[in-house]
């Protein structure tokens, strides 16, 4: 099946503007600016299915649905910080594909009547950014951006902002406040960005992948986009993986397709050929899944994934394999999070410093069962009781890895 | 002298990109410059872009403390920032990093003994699928070095050693 997002693959030069244009690039933007009304391009968007795809998975569509139309101006900002250890879709994206991921952003402007809009990248992303600006100002050059687009009042212009090293930066109200140049730390919610966001301004946030869905949905309709995946997760997803397989990578794949087929048909099988052990379907912020028969045949969709106690999220696919040992696998995954915590909520930043003590002494063979019963005890007391997500997150492979490999823990620990 | 009078075209770019009222949205930007020459933001950058944006010296020190990125303090010309996280160990991070500096003769957080680079551990950076693999940021910004082995690295690194002399 040809590409949807990573069109690239299919069509050379697709990050040229002439090659982009004449593969029906822009086409969808100039038809919603000159012929559809703003909030028609929503409905589209809405009747598509199209669920957010940074990880939580919220109906697209309905977010732009609820911009305060009161409140002026409003922004659109692409979530570019993809810092999830698992995730390296976005950056395929905007690095072979700009120009769909760009037009994307530009249809949500028009739809939310925003005439700025911005694209945070996480820090490291330094030559991603350079090459958008320049992708940027060659849509300027075009008349694809600027004032009075296609002889419309329609008026947009798109910035690049580069982050600093920051995980929480993907959280989008850390993301806002980093952008007004401020440390990323989240918002108390509500008020959500669509009333209030960027400089107290309607916002809408979207990942990458998201947006890149927009312009073939504006393009071939919402029939044609729900045709693909399952009821509940409509269309494509980028499924990245990554760990211990042979053929890592990104695979654009209908959802539902199953977690056999991903790691066996398309990351060509285990290195070594060792069996699966464990998976992470949602890197780093992931529970563990015990991987047999059942859970290898799981078709990977929202709803189907949760039924193995697990998210989707944004379906980073980290395979562990029987050589690895769990103990090891969440002191990497501390390590992560007690680095990357904010510092503003008590239980998440010192949760993770103490969670951190206890996986290093448990790892190191120094530690006893009561050291894993106590870790155990502080991430079920991190549950619940942060600002954002990250708090919660950083409890999952704990909670699960202790919980589901129990044997891992008692021959890690000191008899 | 100040940010402005040395990038006085890149300072209006940067500023051109954020609301007027609005204008501390370009401390991030602002800050990036500032280190470019030293690899680190001094005192007086901070002075500077504080008055440049109308805030004071502790809120731009604040920035440069909670984000990985910014530096307070000298370190080789070049940090090789290495990725440790679990994917990229899951393919040999932890191992590469250990060689690499076997051979390198020094540590991690430690810089060699020409000033030329400092090895980092860091977290994720997006490029699993390539490990080993590590970033180097420096004069010329942030370059991704992915599918690495110790060899190639240290050909890369005879690569920035011969191109600092050209330059100098």
């Amino acid at each position: 099946m040809a590409h949807v997002l990573l069109r690239h693959r299919d069509i050379p030069n697709l990050n040229q503007l002439d090659v982009y244009q004449k593969n029906g690039g822009f086409e969808a933007f100039q038809k919603a600016v000159t012929a559809m009304k703003p909030n028609e391009v929503t409905d589209v968007v809405k009747a598509s299915g199209l669920r957010g795809r940074g990880g939580a998975g919220f109906p697209t569509g309905m977010k732009w649905s609820f911009i305060d139309n009161k409140n002026w101006p409003h922004y659109v900002v692409a979530n570019a910080d993809e810092s999830e250890p698992g995730t390296f879709k976005d950056r395929e994206i905007m690095e072979s594909n700009p120009f769909q991921f760009l037009e994307g952003l530009a249809l949500a402007s028009y739809a939310v009547g925003a005439n700025a809009a911005y694209i945070y990248l996480r820090g490291e992303f330094w030559q991603v950014a350079a090459l958008l600006d320049e992708k940027i100002a060659d849509m300027e050059k075009a008349g694809l951006l600027g004032e009075k687009l296609f002889g419309s009042d329609y008026s947009l212009k798109i910035y690049t902002h580069l982050g600093a090293g920051a995980y929480i930066c993907g959280e989008e109200t850390a993301l806002l406040e980093s952008i007004e140049g401020k440390r990323g730390q989240p918002r108390i919610r509500p008020p959500f960005p669509p009333a209030y966001g960027l400089y107290g301004k309607p916002t809408i946030v979207n990942n990458v992948e998201t947006f890149t869905n927009v312009p073939l949905i504006l393009a071939y309709g919402a029939e044609w986009y729900k045709s693909m995946g399952t009821p509940d997760s409509a269309g494509v997803k980028i499924f990245s993986l990554s760990g211990r397989v042979k053929k890592p990578g990104n695979y654009e794949l209908p959802f539902g397709t199953t977690f056999r087929e991903l790691v066996y048909n398309y990351g060509g099988g285990i290195l070594d050929d060792r069996p699966v052990k464990a998976i992470m379907p949602a890197g780093a912020s992931s529970s563990l899944i015990v991987v047999d028969d059942k859970a290898l045949d799981t078709p990977m969709d929202y709803a189907s994934v949760r039924t193995l106690g697990a998210d989707l999220g944004s379906a980073s696919v980290i395979v562990i394999d029987d050589t690895v040992s769990i103990d090891w696998v969440i002191n990497k995954t501390i390590h992560f999070f007690k680095h990357e915590s904010c510092g503003k909520c008590t239980p998440c930043r010192e949760g993770n410093h103490w969670m951190l003590h206890l996986t290093e002494r448990i790892h190191s063979g120094e530690g006893s069962q009561n050291d894993v019963s106590l870790l155990l005890n502080v991430a079920k007391q991190m549950q619940g009781k942060c600002l954002c997500a990250l708090g919660e997150f950083a409890t999952m492979a704990v909670v699960t890895g202790i919980e589901r490999f129990p044997q891992d823990f008692q021959k890690a620990v000191k008899a | 002298m100040s940010l402005a009078q040395k990038y006085p075209n890149e300072v209006n770019q940067i500023m051109a990109k954020y609301p007027p009222e609005h204008k501390r949205s370009a401390v991030m930007p602002l800050l990036y410059l500032a280190q470019r020459e030293e690899g680190y933001v001094t005192k007086d950058a901070l002075k500077d872009i504080a008055q440049m944006l109308d805030i004071t010296e502790t809120d731009v020190a604040s920035i440069v403390g909670f984000y990985s990125l910014y530096h307070d303090h000298k370190a080789g010309k070049y940090r090789m920032q290495v990725c440790t996280d679990l994917p990229c160990a899951l393919r040999g991070a932890d191992k590469f990093l250990a060689d690499l500096c076997g051979n390198l003769g020094i540590q991690v957080g430690e810089t060699t003994a020409d000033g030329l680079i400092t090895i980092e551990a860091v977290t994720c950076l997006a490029a699993c699928d390539k490990a080993p693999m590590f970033q180097t940021q420096g004069p010329d910004g942030i370059k991704y070095h992915e599918n690495m082995t110790v060899d190639k690295t240290l050909e890369l690194i005879e690569a920035l050693k011969s191109a600092g002399k050209e330059v100098k």
